[in-house]
């Protein structure tokens, strides 16, 4: 135990100290700020366009325009965007060091395989999860303190749901803990293929590749289509947003947690299995 | 062990208990025997070969490398070196054969035997965005070692890094990094050590440094070298016994100086008087070890030590030398048996 802390530690520094950890995080901050920016100054006007048609059936009160709306905002337009920043990192993890070479350091220490594979997996997760904070800190915090508090106007599947401000607090908890599960899965697949490719490239093209497949499938509603799409993760990348509607359709979240953890037992077992066997050439 | 049997009842021990007790220690010095041999070796390579699909890059290759010696390993590019000794660290799985380390099976004691081993294989690569302290601060934790900042700095001054430790690694030269990569190879104080061409882009006070290092490391602290590497006078120098392989077959092994006592070498002899010379070795024995003549250089196909009664006889019958040179003779060696 005390060797995989030592090597989950290695991982950890060599993930934060890349340069290119820095590019997610400047990202989400650079998006962020741009959408807040553009809300506070043209926001009313959008905003006064949707309510606008919604004042002839009801009597809309209060400030819409606020944190937690633009929080949701930010959230759904990222959502496309942070499988993209997870595997930029994630999916270099292992591949990155095959092409350097540093691999062979890696591989001549005492530490098993298994080992550094599950410690290069946890970094990658702990990585994400930083992402996730910076986002949070960003769209949840900082939406906020510009625009205020106030009750949540969401837009989902079923239609407009009100949620009171003083009913979001743990939602938004949850929604987060839901979209680290699905980035998690995005991030154990990127260290799944960085595992069984040699260059630093292809497993992020791989994964985003998968990605856009994945979700094209979600788009259509055909039959054939309609069997396999309950099974497929990015089907379940969004289910964050089910806590926004009322009644929260638990057990659909609950199905959505259980896929996206098989997908993630799987992914790890794989890289688990090929990198144990793989001959490092470089 | 069945010779200690029948000497059993060569000498009476006609009980049937003493025969047996007999056989039995018979089998335990065996074993013990046995075992001695194979705790005295560092490495074991026995009948081991590695397959690409249909492409054979080692083929049955055996050898032994004893504890305490400088181990030269030897062939041209592409002859199956670095798969071997990738083999050895277990970087690539061999496909036939058996790897024991210090006496253990690399497949079920890899952990416990790579404690005791450091190298560098191919080059030293290391994480170009950090600086020399944080990369080797990495290999230290990666070794479970708890180093103090002077333990470090100790280790910087031997391989001659101290004062650029906090230099990012991308600024180093390819020099620079070879000796970090020493410095990585010994942090964790590595009983066996396996160096895959160490002195590739050393400078000439690099190459002398490095030499005077693996020397050092093998006689004052008992360390096994294996070691490859193209400067083929640095093996001969440095090594006691060495392997030369070619297609991933092994073409010769054994002790260098023993390897090498045979072999002649090509003498040249840049002389004043040619034609006394001439005349010299026509007239004595050493006609039969003329090769041929270009100028005033003559070429003797000959052995190393007989270099100096040359030399005597040919001054002593007045004959001035302007220049002796000689070919390396595990060169000559090297390139005879790779190109057969």
């Amino acid at each position: 135990m005390k060797e995989f802390i030592a090597i989950l530690k290695n991982e950890i520094i060599k993930t934060i100290k890349r340069p290119r950890s820095f590019i997610g995080f400047g990202i989400i901050a650079f998006i962020c700020l741009m959408l807040q920016s553009a809300f506070y100054h043209d926001g009313k006007e959008i905003l006064s366009f949707v309510t606008g048609q919604l004042e002839n059936v009801f009597n809309v009160e209060g400030k819409v325009l606020n944190g937690n709306l633009i929080c949701f905002i930010v959230l759904q337009t990222l959502i496309v965007q942070m499988p993209l920043l997870v595997a930029l990192v994630t999916g270099d993890l292992v591949s990155g060091e095959t092409a350097n070479g540093t691999i062979r350091f890696l591989l001549t220490r005492p530490a098993s395989r298994t080992k550094i594979v599950l410690a290069k997996w946890i970094a990658g997760l702990f990585y994400t999860l930083l992402l996730l904070i910076v986002l949070g800190f960003f769209a949840l915090f900082v939406s906020h303190w510009i625009f205020g508090d106030g009750d949540l106007m969401a837009l989902n599947s079923e239609g407009l749901t009100i949620i009171s401000a003083d009913d979001i607090i743990w939602r938004w908890g949850y929604a987060f803990l839901i979209a680290f599960l699905s980035l998690s899965v995005v991030a154990t697949l990127a260290n799944m293929l960085s595992c069984i490719m040699d260059n630093s490239i292809t497993p992020i093209v791989s994964v985003m590749a998968i990605i856009i497949v994945f979700t094209i499938i979600g788009m259509f509603d055909l039959p054939s289509f309609d069997l396999i799409k309950p099974f497929l993760f990015t089907t379940h990348m969004i289910s964050w947003k089910s806590l926004f509607e009322d009644p929260i359709p638990f057990h659909d979240i609950w199905f959505s947690i259980a896929v996206l953890i098989i997908h993630i037992v799987l992914f790890i077992s794989i890289s688990i299995f090929y990198f144990n066997r793989k001959d490092i050439n470089s | 062990m069945i010779g200690c049997f029948f000497m059993g009842q060569l000498f009476g021990y006609k009980n049937n208990l003493s025969t047996i007790l007999i056989s039995l220690l018979s089998i335990i010095l065996y074993i013990c025997i046995n075992y001695n041999k194979s705790m005295s070796l560092a490495i074991q390579l026995k009948n081991v070969s590695k397959h690409f699909g249909d492409f054979v890059a080692v083929n049955d290759l055996s050898f032994e490398v004893q504890q305490g010696d400088i181990y030269g390993f030897l062939g041209p590019n592409g002859s199956g070196k670095s798969t071997t000794l990738r083999m050895i660290m277990g970087l690539i799985k061999n496909t036939k054969g058996e790897i024991n380390l210090f006496g253990k099976s690399l497949n079920l004691n890899r952990s416990n035997i790579l404690r005791e081993v450091g190298c560098i294989i191919e080059k030293p690569d290391f994480y170009n965005y950090l600086t020399a302290l944080e990369n080797l601060q990495l290999f230290a934790r990666a070794n479970q070692l708890n180093f103090k900042k002077t333990d470090f700095e100790q280790l910087l001054e031997r391989v001659g890094l101290l004062g650029r430790e906090k230099d990012k690694v991308k600024t180093y030269s390819h020099g620079m990094k070879q000796r970090l990569g020493l410095a990585q190879v010994l942090i964790h104080n590595p009983s066996l050590i396996i160096l895959d061409e160490p002195n590739t882009g050393l400078d000439p006070q690099g190459i002398i440094d490095l030499r005077n290092l693996i020397l050092s490391l093998n006689k004052e602290e008992g360390k096994t070298i294996l070691f490859s590497s193209h400067i083929l006078s640095e093996v001969q120098e440095m090594c006691t016994s060495m392997i030369v392989i070619n297609k991933g077959k092994t073409i010769a092994q054994g002790k260098v100086a023993e390897l090498l006592s045979h072999e002649k070498i090509h003498v040249k002899l840049e002389v004043i008087e040619v034609d006394k010379t001439i005349q010299l070795i026509n007239q004595s024995n050493w006609k039969e070890l003329f090769d041929k003549m270009e100028e005033n250089v003559f070429v003797m196909n000959m052995s190393k030590d007989k270099i100096p009664a040359l030399v005597s006889f040919l001054t002593l019958s007045g004959v001035s030398i302007e220049r002796i040179d000689y070919r390396n003779q595990l060169e000559e060696y090297f390139l005879k048996i790779t190109n057969q």
